[in-house]
């Protein structure tokens, strides 16, 4: 035994000696050899960490492919209209009057373009847009690449919401009360998932995903209470499960105006908090010690994610996927910065919903297929594809 | 500046993991923490950072309570890097290092010139200029390590508490660490280490504080401190020294199974 352990000690002994004559000329060294590698790396360092080549191609490119769709989905239908009237109707709604000649274009197509199809695709890159930015700030808040807006209680409060709205009969008597019930939904689904997870000021990240899942659950059986209670009435039933599949249909300029404003704050408060996320990624502790007030972080992200989801089922309906799937991607492409993130997630939430929007409507076309079942029969084998193929990215598998 | 935690101690859930502790952390000194798992030491460093505000006692830093101080101010100060190094998403050396500017950038500032700058020379002092534009998810455990060293750096605050920067480093990038730490705190900043190699905190200590059960059984000089009767007590193990060749102290260490942990003398408090 006192041999046995004799021999480690020796052997650490010979360790540290050996190591005692070389830390002065390695550190010597290495100073030395750093100073003129950064000399030489910091120009192409600096560029790098702000917007670099690949980032940029990628916003171009989406910028691109959004002016694309817009024009697509406003000219493919039931009745399709030449992309070139498409950009003159719009345009002369844009540009002053009398700059656009639109005297060739028939009064129909005209209000095609601008009074059904135009209000509907804006509505469906807000809905997208909010969710992708909603998806890319709870992936940040709870660290975890395959968190979505959902996991919080908005979506399922939303359509809860919307239920009440439906059932009472409230739905029937004004536009508006569907979308602002379900906003309220949303909202109080938030609140209470907060105040039951925070203690003394904390809201450890843990409890609050547990706390989403459990009133996700008790939310869910609500409204399945509602549906099955409504089921005499088979309109109303019906009027349920289209709200909780998810869907664009006669969506006009109320739903855009009624979305935008929503949309807009949230946005402004998403690309604010961008540097704060990306700190809550290093881990709260550090990111605290960087001077984030993390307790506030969290609030604010919170609700400006409660905002845009809201306002998104509100018009849309709950649409899955779209938050969880849309950041992944981008993430992968131009990495997970949330100052390129969340703009960049913003802009293909809406390329992707817009051509999700013009399957549902062209592919059993005159009847719709609800978007929800679009974006998740698209969504979900592309997602796999993806969590399969970067296994080692995502770091959970 | 002097950071300094007097009479302090902090309770979390009815359990004191912190008792009756002061210290001093003083410009040009590298202090060590020593001490058993859960003896308190990133307590005591979260204490120090003005993480955590002490349940009694005071956490000072120029006199000043830590906790009058604002956030961002405070940050500027203080850096404090925690033991939990995962980094799960691929940000580039660069982003990571850059993020220790946060507390001088006000909400809707851009980086300057001058932030630039301060990780240009963060990113050279932790010698990770040539990882800059790698993803920290490829690095290893070594390089990680220097990285998130270069992010205190960067941050050029006066003081840096680091915990545990040495746990899973191989012996040549621990010495490089711990050779920077010294460096650093000859040129005159505030460094304060947890770590658990006791013939490192020996050779690189200006000051050694001996942890256990919440307590700081002893602070000083490291010869002092590190006393076969400190190391028994606290550690439940026998030091035994041998001289090295340039003539610095080297301890081995025996189990004595008749010693138990230092947990059990300090149950009184």
């Amino acid at each position: 035994m006192r041999v046995d352990e004799a021999k480690p000690t020796e052997r650490s002994t010979r360790a540290e000696s050996s190591a005692q004559t070389s830390p002065a000329s390695r550190s010597g060294g290495a100073g030395g050899r750093s100073e003129s590698a950064t000399v030489s790396d910091s120009g192409a360092g600096t560029q790098a960490s702000i917007f670099d080549g690949r980032t940029l191609l990628y916003f171009v490119v989406i910028a691109i492919l959004l002016v694309l769709a817009i024009i697509c989905g406003i000219a493919v239908g039931s009745t399709s209209v030449a992309p070139g009237v498409v950009v003159r109707v719009l345009l002369a709604h844009v540009l002053p009057v009398g700059w656009v000649d639109m005297s060739a274009i028939g009064e129909p197509q005209q209000a095609v373009v601008w009074v059904i199809r135009t209000p509907r695709v804006l509505v469906a890159a807000l809905a997208g847009a909010a969710l992708a930015m909603a998806g890319a700030q709870m992936q940040g808040l709870f660290k975890n690449p395959l968190a979505s807006p959902d996991i919080v209680g908005t979506s399922s409060g939303g359509a809860l919401g919307a239920c009440v709205a439906l059932v009472s009969g409230l739905a029937l008597r004004s536009l508006f009360y569907l979308p602002v019930f379900s906003f309220i939904g949303a909202f109080f689904a938030l609140f209470a998932v907060y105040v039951i997870s925070t203690r003394q000021g904390r809201t450890p990240m843990a409890t609050l995903l547990l706390t989403g899942v459990a009133l996700n659950a008790l939310i869910g059986a609500a409204t399945s209470f509602l549906i099955t209670m409504s089921w005499v009435r088979f309109d109303v039933a019906q009027e349920i499960l289209f709200w909780l599949l998810g869907g664009l249909d006669n969506r006009g300029w109320p739903h855009f105006w009624l979305a935008l404003p929503g949309i807009i704050a949230g946005t402004i408060v998403s690309l604010v908090y961008t540097r704060e996320l990306d700190l809550m990624l290093t881990g709260e502790e550090t990111a605290q010690s960087l001077g984030v007030d993390v307790e506030q972080v969290k609030r604010v992200v919170l609700t400006c994610a409660a905002l845009l989801t809201g306002t998104a089922v509100a018009v849309s309906g709950v649409v899955g996927f779209v938050g969880l799937i849309v950041p992944h991607i981008v993430r992968l492409i131009i990495g997970p910065s949330h100052r390129r993130l969340i703009p960049a997630s913003a802009l293909t939430g809406s390329v992707f919903l817009i051509f999700a929007d013009l399957l549902a409507r062209t592919l059993r076309s005159p009847e719709e297929i609800r978007l929800g079942i679009i974006t998740a029969a698209f969504g979900a084998p592309f997602f796999l594809y993806l969590l399969l193929r970067h296994r080692r990215e995502v770091g959970y598998l | 500046m002097i950071l300094e935690l007097q009479d302090a101690g902090v309770e979390v859930d009815g359990r004191w993991l912190v008792r009756h502790a002061s210290l001093q952390l003083r410009p040009k000194h590298l202090t060590v923490l020593v001490g058993p798992n859960g003896s308190g030491k990133t307590s005591l460093l979260r204490l120090l950072s003005g993480l955590w505000r002490p349940v009694e006692g005071r956490a000072r830093l120029d006199g000043q309570d830590l906790h009058s101080i604002k956030r961002r101010e405070l940050a500027r100060r203080i850096s404090f890097t925690p033991q939990d190094t995962h980094l799960g998403f691929a940000f580039t050396v660069r982003d990571v290092v850059s993020m220790g500017r946060h507390p001088h950038l006000g909400r809707f500032e851009r980086e300057t010139d001058a932030d630039r700058r301060a990780v240009d020379e963060a990113l050279a002092r932790a010698d990770v200029a040539h990882l800059a534009a790698r993803l920290v998810t490829e690095l290893s455990g070594g390089e990680r390590q220097r990285v998130l060293l270069a992010r205190s750096l960067a941050t050029q605050s006066d003081a840096i508490l680091l915990d545990e920067p040495t746990a899973n480093l191989d012996i040549a990038h621990a010495l490089d660490v711990l050779n920077l730490c010294r460096k650093l705190a000859d040129e005159g900043k505030t460094i304060a280490l947890a770590i658990h190699d006791l013939n490192s905190a020996a050779r690189y200590a200006t000051e050694v504080a001996l942890i256990s059960a919440g307590r700081i059984r002893a602070v000083g000089a490291p010869a002092e401190v590190l006393s076969d009767a400190g190391i028994r007590d606290v550690f439940g193990v026998r030091a035994e020294r041998a001289q090295a060749p340039n003539g610095e102290v080297v301890f081995f260490f025996q189990r004595d199974k008749n010693e138990g942990y230092g947990e059990r003398s300090g149950g009184s408090m």
